[in-house]
């Protein structure tokens, strides 16, 4: 059998885009779960990254009593700034992984709900990657979404705790491009971290065999 | 219009064996099957007898212990992953008992999906989305999900998307199975209509007796074995025997 044209199957990326969209949307939801935890994990680690940055960027400027209250509340000031320490370095590693772990579960409870779904779009004619397209896609929606929103209530959360401690010094010094930096770099990691969390499952659910996978419970 | 008869499906000596725990069991034990285009062939038996299990093997979505599988003649074990994929794409519709329509689609979005595996712009997948709805009486309704249809209606919509690539075969497994009396009497008479006006070879695997008065012929199983072959009109006369 020869691979001319007519024989293709194909799906565009405009139509995994359209798909994965009103699959997030119509299952909004359900698909909270998996992205409330990338948010709360990118809350946190966006949390402990911009704290450094406000303390690194007010440092300079704080008189003498200021330094003295901010290391005395227990941040330890090393030679590249704040959150240098390995303490520090081993709490966001610490946090990452359980990110990781989480979403990993609850990918695979996501996709294990939906094998009929995937049997039945098999017999329609997809191939396996188009099954993991979408999901990829999907992952990379909910990254963005936990990532972001995670990103600005780390941020937000960090600034007011801040604030609260030593007073409104910390909104003159506040870094603004530093934020922007730590929301990029945040939201890339969720997008990392989901992508992370379905690519097994994903793949498992593409291979099964069709007849298997309509075989599942619904 | 006459067309020169041929065996669009055909089984060799198949057999499938399930190994569950310790247990072997045999679903199949040897099962040989010609379908001629245009046909519409039913597949008859009790639970447990193997219908589900040949209604996979003819529409490839398992393979057989051993034995062969034709579609058109060509060996359904011999296909890459593409080609299979190409096969069910193109080649054959699938209805299922439980209608296997994805919830989060509207009814247009679910008949359509085929043609977009298969390469058709929007214009062209919609227009013949439309056409498709309107011949199973859902115009109207192809806004919505199936969780807004009733059980009548998603199997209508089922049957417009197994013919959404003109496919040579539709393959039907306990398509009444869900729907009440009324209802399974509408979509019988709807596959008939269809297979009368489009010459697509329809093989259905049920167990409603509803499905003798359409079929040309009807394929008893028993037990993985085919058990008796009867034409249309052996039929007639001993419906009032079934077993």
């Amino acid at each position: 059998m020869g691979k001319s044209v007519e024989r293709q199957v194909v799906l565009p990326w405009q139509q995994v885009v359209r798909i994965s969209f009103n699959s997030i949307r119509s299952r909004f939801f359900r698909s909270l779960i998996t992205t409330l935890t990338l948010t709360l994990a990118v809350a946190f680690v966006a949390f402990t990254w911009s704290s450094y940055e406000i303390l690194d960027s007010v440092w300079p400027h704080a008189s003498s009593s200021l330094q003295e209250s901010i290391i005395s509340s227990g941040y330890e000031l090393t030679d590249e700034g704040f959150g240098g320490s390995p303490k520090d370095i081993w709490l966001a590693i610490l946090s990452l992984l359980v990110c990781v772990v989480g979403i990993i579960n609850a990918q695979l409870m996501a996709v294990t709900e939906r094998f009929r779904e995937i049997g039945t779009i098999k017999c329609l004619g997809a191939l396996n990657s188009f099954v993991v397209r979408i999901f990829l896609l999907e992952a990379v929606y909910q990254g963005l979404i936990g990532g972001i929103s995670g990103s600005l209530l780390g941020i937000l959360v960090a600034t007011v705790s801040l604030i609260v401690k030593f007073g409104l010094t910390i909104v003159w010094s506040w870094p603004f491009l530093g934020m922007l930096f730590t929301m990029a770099w945040a939201s890339g990691l969720a997008v990392l971290l989901s992508l992370i969390g379905v690519t097994y499952p994903a793949l498992v659910a593409a291979r099964m065999q069709p007849a298997v996978a309509l075989r599942a419970e619904e | 219009m006459y067309q020169e008869a041929h065996n669009v499906v055909r089984l060799s000596e198949v057999t499938k064996t399930f190994r569950m725990g310790n247990n072997i069991v045999e679903a199949l034990k040897g099962v040989d099957l010609t379908v001629k285009t245009g046909e519409y062939l039913s597949i008859m038996g009790p639970s447990g007898s193997g219908k589900s299990t040949l209604f996979n093997m003819i529409g490839a979505l398992d393979k057989p212990s051993s034995g062969r599988v034709f579609i058109d003649e060509v060996d359904v074990a011999q296909l890459d992953a593409y080609e299979l994929a190409w096969l069910r794409c193109r080649k054959i519709g699938y209805i299922f008992q439980t209608f296997n329509l994805i919830q989060v689609m509207t009814a247009m979005e679910n008949v359509t999906l085929p043609m977009v595996f298969a390469g058709m712009t929007r214009d062209e997948y919609t227009e013949k989305g439309m056409e498709l709805l309107r011949l199973v009486g859902l115009a109207e309704r192809y806004q919505h999900k199936p969780s807004e249809l009733s059980g009548g209606q998603q199997q209508r919509v089922a049957i417009a998307r197994s013919l959404a690539n003109d496919p040579a075969i539709v393959l039907a497994d306990e398509p009444t199975g869900n729907l009440d009396l009324a209802t399974g009497e509408e979509i019988i008479y709807l596959l008939k209509q269809l297979s009368s006006e489009r010459g697509v070879t329809i093989i259905s695997a049920t167990h409603d007796i509803k499905m003798l008065n359409v079929s040309d012929r009807v394929i008893w199983i028993r037990d993985g074995r085919i058990d008796r072959i009867e034409d249309r009109d052996k039929l007639k006369i001993s419906v009032g025997e079934v077993a």
